[in-house]
């Protein structure tokens, strides 16, 4: 069929040498071939966000972008958030708030919540309501994640982030 | 070991604690494995063909260019061969049998989006090549029926498209009419939308050709009821098909049903002797998963000069899109069965049209029938109090039944079973709900709003849901040497929290820590028996059969760690996760308790060997929570815009688990309401094509329209029908929402009745307002 090309993917910090067509995504990437299946797919179209990811810090839609394009760059994906058996706050937060239900919008959630507070960690609240608003979730009714990502918000404007391991 | 200070409190009461949830740690970690996460070796991967075409004759398919595809496998309906059809789980009205949809089609196309073929290849992206090789030719002959108020078509030669007209009531309805100091009718009508779960849907099948076993991952709902159908349809031994449930991303009750596309997987695996996974795309999803709710209802009701309801007479076009599928015809006799919610109404007829159209099937999702049926109720109770000149609470209270009529037998069935509201105080729930929510307040605050020139109201709705459907339900609870407990049900967990409700209950009843328990669901290869996650039946039905079988083992444990510990059973109490003697503090583990208990301890003595327990839960009857939902909102009259401003709802669940999880399901339903009711709709055009197949057409809630909702939850009613007293909370937030919507923009227009249809898109409120001023009905 389509020729694979080789590439080298650094996800959460590890490099992944893998061989995958020009036309695949990066969300099917990072899930078939680098077998981190904690970035959902919920449209394949930009739309619901559940494939969020960051790169270089910054969130992107990770079915909107092929695997070749994000060559170089610093992918992190929701497996990267906890250090260990640690979690992260923002996943604590998410626990503690009951921001999620299934489950399945989570991970887009966390990381479009992670690479927004990185690059802009003093955002205003409005502003960071607004960008949640750019995800889907069906199961909470939204206002637990909200909260969530208040606390997460609080939290980053009291602490100075660490440097992604 | 000795332990002087005995707690006071005991510390085990995890019943009615918000306490955080089992489920959430790997989810939040990116552990979680759903379906589409999983793979088996040398699997191949399938996508289905759609009909393009919402009706007409197949002439030809074309799978020339497919065929020539290496590694791939074409299937027609023809190759497929004869396969039986899916047959009915639920409402088996006789007559409906040839209404079945096939799992290819066959001859005809009926909607757009029918699975006409499917390709197997070694990759997805190279299935989807093939599949869009595929040329279905279809001769258009009659064309598409889309409306089901339109006089029935024919289905098959000699087959209507009408299957059946469910009747049903009670009483003299003409001689009330006759008698009635005033008759209200209102022509009411709810829009085509559904569940739409984050997670598409997808199936996962490995036959094993040297067992002759199948497994097949990626069931919910009803993984045992689909195991056994399956395995009829195949000719096969239950005891060869297992059913797995992995994570699940929500199912809202459209997901886990038995679809044509979890048969044709299962062939595959069968015939072509590989694995085969199948993970749908949302634009298939759109058009192929279960829609519901588009119902027009016309409705009357004869009142006397008091207010008093004497007859409600109803005429319901259910549209069913193009084949009846596993529910038959429930949601239609449901949504008459269950209209009448909180009222006293002497004498009823009800008629439903079950009628098919060139759509999408339909079926059940989260509160059927009754987001409907509480939308044109509720109306109704507004329509009459405006043309009585009476406050709307008032004439609610006056048809309210009251407390000391508890159980009331309405003389209907809804599920196949008699509906006999179980308990509740509506009249003191309307109370609490006005001053929780501050009423009063409120209409003030608008009236001053609309004095100042905003279009802003207040909607009330209140509604009578229905919960813990039977028949059974069967747990194991089995506590091992390490002290962990787990819990196996064949109930299904969709992402609404199950397993740490039961683990609450469990854990209560047992005396030990809820993290300690582990509860196993959707597994068939687990436990012999088991209905599932639906029609909020779980906390009640698992949750009163894990109590009993905790029970059981409580005093098992107990007899055996007095022993332990030398005392009088009675002495001994489990708490904490230990067994400890009143009269001297010493204790010993729930793991010990075990270890004693092991087959060839010498302790153990002629006691039963082990720790674990089975018990079943039968009930023939639902139990019925109710609640209030009582909106705020604003109308921006230029755009059409309605925004909500603020949302409270009180709720009776009898006996809250937990609260928390109860506010989420009630928080969830709620943004599912309000899309119903203001945003979600499958349109089509005249020629039946879908043009809602993307979310870019078809408009969810985001966080962007939900507004603050404050949530009373009480538990002034538990449900006699169990010991805890439980009742369900998986709709509450869905049911009365686009009842309390329209009457909020009635009220923020000042136009009474204003609001006929659901969704009030900004389209539909411009247009509907022109015609209301011009003097127009709906
Ligand atoms: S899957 Fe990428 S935005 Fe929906
Ligand atoms: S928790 Fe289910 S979609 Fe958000």
């Amino acid at each position: 069929m389509t020729d694979k090309t080789a590439i080298t993917l650094t996800v959460n910090g590890s490099d992944h040498h893998i061989a995958c067509a020009p036309r695949k995504t990066l969300a099917d990437a990072l899930r078939e071939d680098c077998g981190l299946t904690g970035t959902h797919l919920g449209c394949e179209h930009g739309v619901c966000g559940a494939c969020t990811i960051t790169v270089n810090d910054a969130p992107v839609r990770s079915c909107l972008m092929f695997a070749v394009q994000a060559e170089g760059g610093d992918i992190r994906t929701v497996e990267g958030l906890a250090k260990g058996d640690d979690l992260s706050p923002l996943q604590q937060f998410f626990i503690d708030e009951h921001a999620l239900q299934c489950g399945y919008c989570t991970p887009g959630f966390l990381m479009l919540i992670e690479g927004t507070l990185r690059q802009t960690p003093d955002i205003s609240e409005d502003e960071l309501d607004e960008i949640l608003s750019s995800n889907l979730c069906r199961c909470t009714g939204y206002r637990n994640i909200l909260r969530a990502a208040r606390r997460a918000l609080d939290h980053a404007r009291t602490t100075t982030p660490e440097p992604a391991a | 070991m000795t332990d002087a200070t005995l707690p006071n409190a005991r510390r085990s009461a995890w019943i009615g604690q918000s306490v955080t949830r089992l489920e959430d740690r790997p989810l939040v970690a990116g552990l979680g494995r759903f379906v589409a996460d999983m793979d088996r070796p040398r699997q191949l991967h399938a996508r289905i063909v759609r009909s393009p075409h919402a009706t007409g004759r197949i002439t030809d398919i074309d799978c020339a260019e497919a065929d020539a595809m290496p590694g791939v496998t074409v299937w027609t309906a023809e190759r497929l061969g004869e396969v039986p059809r899916i047959p009915f789980r639920a409402t088996k009205i006789s007559g409906l049998e040839p209404y079945v949809q096939p799992v290819l089609a066959v001859e005809r196309v009926r909607y757009v989006g029918e699975p006409v073929a499917i390709v197997f290849a070694e990759d997805p992206y190279v299935a989807e090549d093939a599949a869009e090789t595929i040329f279905v030719d279809v001769e258009d002959d009659n064309p598409p029926i889309l409306d089901a108020r339109a006089a029935p078509g024919t289905f098959l030669p000699g087959i209507s498209t009408e299957p059946v007209v469910v009747e049903k009531g009670y009483g003299d309805v003409e001689a009330a009419f006759a008698a009635a100091a005033h008759v209200v009718e209102l022509d009411l009508a709810t829009g085509r939308h559904s569940g739409i779960p984050m997670e598409p849907r997808g199936a996962l099948a490995e036959w094993d050709a040297g067992r002759g076993h199948l497994d097949l991952w990626g069931a919910t709902k009803r993984p045992h009821w689909n195991r056994d159908r399956l395995a009829e349809m195949f000719g096969l031994s239950p005891t060869c098909i297992d059913l797995h449930e992995p994570h699940v991303g929500g199912g809202f009750g459209i997901r886990g049903e038995l679809y044509p596309e979890d048969v044709l997987v299962c062939m595959g695996a069968m015939r072509l002797r590989r694995p085969v996974k199948w993970v749908e795309d949302r634009r298939e999803h759109m058009m192929a998963a279960n829609h519901s709710r588009e119902q027009q209802h016309l409705i009357r009701a004869a009142v006397d000069a008091d207010g008093h309801i004497l007859a409600i007479d109803e005429t319901l076009h259910h549209d069913q899109g193009a084949y009846v599928r596993t529910h038959g015809a429930r949601v239609a006799d449901m949504s008459i069965g269950l209209l009448l919610g909180p009222y006293r109404v002497p004498a009823y007829a009800a008629r439903a049209h079950f009628r098919l159209t060139a759509k999408t099937p339909a079926a059940t999702y989260r509160a059927p029938g009754r987001f409907e049926g509480s939308f044109v109720r509720e109306r109704l109770m507004d329509a009459i109090a405006q043309r009585l000149a009476m406050d709307p609470l008032e004439l609610r209270r006056r048809n309210f039944i009251g407390t000391s009529e508890m159980p009331y037998q309405r003389g209907l069935t809804a599920l196949e079973s008699e509906v006999v509201l179980d308990s509740g105080d509506y009249d003191g729930l309307l109370t609490k709900a006005q001053d929780f929510c501050g009423w009063n307040d409120m209409q003030a605050e608008a009236a001053a709003r609309r004095a100042a020139g905003e279009a802003v109201g207040i909607g009330l709705g209140f509604f009578v849901e229905k919960s813990g459907l039977g028949p059974s339900e069967l747990v194991r609870v089995t506590i091992a040497t390490d002290g962990e407990i787990e819990i196996v049900t064949g109930a299904a967990s969709l992402g609404q929290g199950m397993e740490t409700a039961i683990a609450q209950i469990a854990a209560d009843t047992l005396g030990a820590d809820y993290t300690a328990c582990r509860v196993i669901h959707g597994q068939t290869d687990r436990i012999t028996h088991g209905w599932g996650a639906h029609a909020s039946r779980v906390t009640v039905m698992t949750g009163e059969a894990t109590r009993r079988a905790a029970t059981e083992l409580h005093d098992r444990a107990r007899d055996m760690a007095a022993e332990l510990l030398d005392a009088l059973p009675t002495d001994v109490i489990l708490d904490g996760g230990r067994a400890t003697n009143t009269a001297t503090g010493d204790h010993v583990t729930l793991g010990q308790i075990a270890a004693a208990l092991d087959p060839v301890s010498p302790r153990r003595g002629d006691r039963q060997p082990g720790l674990s327990a089975e018990a079943w839960f039968h009930n023939t009857h639902m139990n019925y929570p109710y609640g209030a939902h009582i909106a705020m909102v604003a109308v921006d009259t230029e755009t059409g815009r309605t925004t909500v401003e603020r949302y409270a709802i009180s709720y009776d669940v009898g006996r809250a688990v937990n609260p928390a999880m109860i506010e989420g399901q009630i928080l969830g339903g709620l943004a599912q309401g309000l899309g119903g009711a203001l945003l979600e709709e499958f349109r089509y055009d005249q020629d039946g094509q879908p043009l809602s197949v993307t979310f870019a057409d078809y408009l969810m809630p985001s966080s962007a329209e939900m507004p603050e909702v404050a949530i009373q939850i009480l538990e002034d009613a538990p449900s006699p029908l169990n010991p805890l007293g439980l009742k369900g909370s998986g709709e509450a937030g869905v049911t009365a929402a686009g009842a309390a919507i329209a009457a909020a923009i009635d009220d923020a227009l000042q136009r009474p009745g204003l609001v006929t249809r659901l969704p009030v898109t900004p389209q539909y409120l411009h247009a509907r307002l022109a015609q209301f001023d011009a003097g127009g009905d709906a």
